[in-house]
Parts: structure tokens; C-alpha cells; sequence
């Protein structure tokens, strides 16, 4: 059998409506709302004969799909490549890319050492080291957020955080930059990521050792599970692994499409001035506006359906969570950005069992940085035209000129 | 129908009717009432959709799930015996009348 970027190709059932498009053309990429309202448009169920790849964007039937780890599995890859059909590029995450009942005893371990309350216990890190950033920045005036703002909070922070003692930001960025444009298909965009894995993998993999790591971080947090039995010394390493694939490009992103809604929405930029108890809801609301993971893929584990249509096992299925945090009707006026929504049961980081582990910890670091922000800030404002960073998975901003006037 | 009264710290009580397979916490989300916050969406990873199953409903509601245990302890207000994550609790026919008073706060 010949493959279509590594997996099966299928023939859609009758009825599925058949959409000639690519959805990793870099022009999507850079603006998706078209392609996000066209795929809504083909219905519950587009395929795509390019990648032979079925596609969900409609609201509920995404959250269906992506959320149903009976049917689609997780473990096959979240990309185009089928990891029961060839191997991936990386040894595959043992939380990420894998189902239950394997799945439930990782999960465990990530989700108590990313829990609310040991997130609050880095309040005060995520505090201090954005008002002192914000203060920074205020005296240089006009920057570049997406270098100087998005990518320098998190890559300060998070290492901290997990306790890391190697220090290289870019290899941090340029790793997750790497890890979701490998879920796409074999194009330009994922080469020249992999380009730099000959230098960044035997980095990362070397960071994430135990004697690497500091006593009092969330990485060995994660080796007290290896110690108890939960987990084996490789595990460990593992999840730590994951910890850098999955906190640092995304919190980059959320920071840096923050900033970016903010400062082309300055009636919300002052509406969240005037209420600080809307900095979480604000951003929901970023979050649900922007999708800074866009698509993530499934498989079906075995014969299946989607709204009614026959899957066939091995299906690949894109999950396309920008087109249904912007469905209108899910929404009603997606196209707006509103503070005070308040978009529970958006599908920004993701739902149901596979979940994002991490939320609690991005949704501290934006409270703190949305925080120093109105604090000190009187307005953002846009000096130059926003650029976005084509991405496979992820839409981020490649570069955002602002100015930040002060109080 | 499923009816699901939600009693508030202050003793104000709200009655509202999901369908079987919503959960306690989409349906107070759906339906815009304050007490419950639900921050995740209900991927069991905050703990901002806590509330207490009324005595003569604890049977019904059954155990907590795998995990929930975990979650509950990033509460803000104190964990009983009968404090359940809302979003772990799946409405049936069976749940039909069910009560569920809600903490002070949930951030």
C-alpha cells in the first residue's frame, strides 16, 4: 500500500462533501477565518483529497470528535503521519500520543504537578518577573512583542519553573516550533523545522535528566513518581520532555496573540483597564479568538462514524479547533473580541481526556502578564503591520510592533 | 428532562432542566449562573466547578471519578465528603430532581 504522508488513504463515504484545498498553504496559515467559514461551509464532513484526510470545524461535531478517545484514537500520532504505519520522527510522547488505559496513569502525574494550587506557588515568580519585564519595556517605548515581550516571559519563567538548570531560550522556542509543525504534512515548513533537530533534540533530551534538574521544580515533581513506582526513570524523562514540547512555544503564542488583540481592539484594552476582575475571561477570550493551536489530528482506531457518515479505520481526521472557536453558531458574533464573554467550553486547549495538562499554568502566566500590563500601561499601540508565522499546528506571530505608553 | 436545583451559599436556590448526558456544570454554564465558574471546560484540570451533592442524592451521583480525587484539592473552599467537580457528574433520568448546594467561592 502506498502511503499519503504516512498514513492510509481512504475513500470517503457517499455524501461527504469532497474539498479541494490545502489546508497547510502558508496563506491559510498567515489568515485562516476564509478557510476556517468554507470548511463550517462543507458541512459536519469535508475530505480532503490532497492529504486523503477527513476534516471536522463545525462547533459540535469537533468537540464530538476530538473529544471521543473511544473512537479516535490519540496513540496513532496527532498528525498526518499514522504511528502504527511508520515510525515517527521521535520517539512518541508517552501523555500526547497515547490512549487509556497507558494514557490515565501519565496523565495522573502531569495533571497533580500542573494543578491550580501548585500553580499558585509560582504566583509570585510569574508576578515579579512581569512587572519588571513591563518596566522594561516601558523605557524602550516602541518593540518588537513577539522577541522582546511573548518569547522573553515565558522562556525566563518556565525553565525555572520546571527547574531547569541549562539555559538556551531559542532552543526552547525553536523545540516546540519543531514538535507541532512535525504534526503537518511533509512540506517546506516542517523541513526547515527539522533542520534544526540534529542540534536541538540531543539538547533537550540532555536537559530533561534528572541531575539536570533542580529539587524543587515541577520536573521533580515528576521524578518523585519514578521513586514511589508510578512511573519508571525513563518515564520521568519523558514527561519532563513533554513539559518543554508543550510550555513554552504555546505560552509564547498566547502572550504574543494577547498583545496582538489588545492592541487592535483598544475599547477592550480599556474595558479590561477598568475591570481586573476580567484579566481570566480576557483571556478565554484570546484564546478563543485566535486558536493558537489551530489543528490537531485523531485517528479512527476502528470502524467508526462521524454525524452519520461511515469512517473507515485508519481514517485521519483533522480537528480544526480555530474553525470552531470562531462556528457562529456556537458563538453567535465570533468575529468579535469581547473581554467580558467569558467562552466556557471553548476548544482552545482541546477537550475531554486529552485535555491541555497545562492550562493552569498559562492561565498564570497571562494573569500575571495581562496584570502588570494594566497596571502600568496606558496604551498599546500597533507601530507597523502585525506579521504571522506559518505553522503547521500553531498560529503565532512571527513579529508585532507596538508601542507601550505608561500611566 | 432532567431537573437540577442549584443552592447557592447565600440559600438562593435555581432551578434548571438539562438533558440526559449534560453535565451539572454545562448546564449551569449554559445557562449563565453565577457559583459555578468551570474554567477548563471540563477536562478535570481546575477546580472552579466544585459543589456539594445534597444528602439524598449521594447514592445517585455515584463515587468520584479517577482523578477527580486529585483535582478537589485545588479548591478554595474546604472539601467534604460530598464535594464533587459538577463536571463530573453526567445527567440521566435518574438524577432527575437532583440538588446540588454550591461554596462561597470558586477562584
Amino acid at each position: 500500500m502506498t502511503l499519503i504522508e504516512g498514513h492510509k488513504p481512504i475513500i470517503p463515504a457517499g455524501g461527504v462533501a469532497v474539498w479541494d484545498v490545502d489546508p497547510y498553504h502558508t496563506a491559510i496559515l498567515r489568515d485562516p477565518l476564509d478557510y476556517y467559514a468554507e470548511l463550517r461551509a462543507q458541512g459536519d464532513l469535508a475530505y480532503i483529497p490532497r492529504y486523503s484526510v477527513l476534516a471536522v470545524g463545525r462547533y459540535e461535531i469537533t468537540r464530538k470528535v476530538f473529544s471521543d478517545h473511544e473512537n479516535f484514537v490519540s496513540s496513532r500520532g496527532v498528525g498526518l503521519n499514522d504511528f502504527k504505519l511508520e515510525d515517527p520522527w521521535r520517539p512518541p510522547s508517552i501523555i500526547l500520543e497515547v490512549d487509556q488505559p497507558d494514557h490515565t496513569r501519565t496523565r495522573k502525574v502531569m495533571s497533580r504537578a500542573l494543578s491550580p494550587k501548585v500553580v499558585k506557588g509560582f504566583a509570585e515568580l510569574f508576578h515579579e518577573t512581569a512587572d519588571r519585564l513591563v518596566d522594561d519595556l516601558l523605557e524602550r517605548g516602541t518593540i518588537e512583542a513577539v522577541t522582546d515581550f511573548a518569547e522573553a516571559f515565558p522562556t525566563t519563567v518556565f525553565p525555572k519553573a520546571v527547574g531547569m538548570t541549562d539555559v538556551n531560550p531559542r532552543h526552547l522556542v525553536d523545540y516546540g516550533a519543531m514538535v507541532f509543525n512535525a504534526v503537518g504534512p511533509d512540506n517546506a515548513l516542517r523541513r526547515e523545522a527539522m533542520r534544526h533537530a540534529g542540534e536541538i533534540v540531543p539538547w533537550i533530551n540532555a536537559a530533561c535528566a534528572r541531575d539536570r534538574l533542580s529539587g524543587d521544580g515541577l520536573g521533580a515533581m515528576v521524578y518523585a513518581s519514578a521513586q514511589d513506582g508510578t512511573l519508571t526513570e525513563a518515564e520521568a524523562g519523558m514527561l519532563v520532555r513533554s513539559f518543554l514540547s508543550a510550555g513554552v512555544d504555546t505560552t509564547v503564542t498566547g502572550i504574543g496573540n494577547a498583545l496582538w488583540c489588545l492592541s487592535q481592539n483598544p475599547g477592550q484594552w480599556e474595558a479590561l483597564k477598568a475591570d481586573p476582575t476580567l484579566i481570566r475571561p480576557a483571556f478565554e477570550e484570546v484564546l478563543r479568538y485566535t486558536s493558537p493551536v489551530h489543528t490537531f489530528g485523531r485517528t479512527a482506531g476502528r470502524d467508526t462514524e462521524i454525524a452519520g457518515f461511515p469512517v473507515e479505520e485508519g481514517s485521519k481526521v483533522l480537528c480544526v479547533l480555530g474553525a470552531a472557536n470562531m462556528d457562529p453558531e456556537k458563538w453567535g458574533d465570533p468575529e468579535v473580541f469581547r473581554v467580558d464573554r467569558k467562552p466556557v467550553g471553548h476548544v482552545a486547549f482541546g477537550a475531554g481526556i486529552h485535555g491541555c495538562v497545562g492550562q493552569n499554568i498559562a492561565r498564570g502566566e497571562l494573569e500575571a502578564v495581562l496584570g502588570a500590563l494594566i497596571r502600568k500601561v496606558d496604551r498599546i499601540e500597533p507601530t507597523g503591520d502585525a506579521v504571522w508565522r506559518p505553522n503547521n499546528a500553531i498560529r503565532a506571530l512571527d513579529r508585532l510592533p507596538i508601542t507601550l505608553i505608561p500611566n | 428532562m432532567v431537573k437540577v436545583t442549584y443552592v447557592a451559599h447565600d440559600g438562593t436556590r435555581t432551578e434548571l432542566e438539562g438533558d440526559p448526558g449534560d453535565s451539572v456544570m454545562s448546564l449551569a454554564i449554559a445557562n449563565g449562573l453565577d457559583g459555578i465558574v468551570g474554567e477548563c471546560g471540563g477536562s478535570m484540570m481546575c477546580a472552579t466547578c466544585h459543589c456539594y451533592v445534597d444528602d439524598d442524592w449521594q447514592a445517585a451521583t455515584g463515587a468520584r471519578m479517577d482523578g477527580e480525587e486529585d483535582m478537589l484539592e485545588s479548591a478554595v473552599c474546604e472539601v467534604t465528603g460530598r464535594s464533587r467537580l459538577s463536571c463530573q457528574i453526567t445527567l440521566s433520568e435518574a438524577l432527575d430532581g437532583l440538588v446540588v448546594h454550591l461554596p462561597e467561592e470558586q477562584v
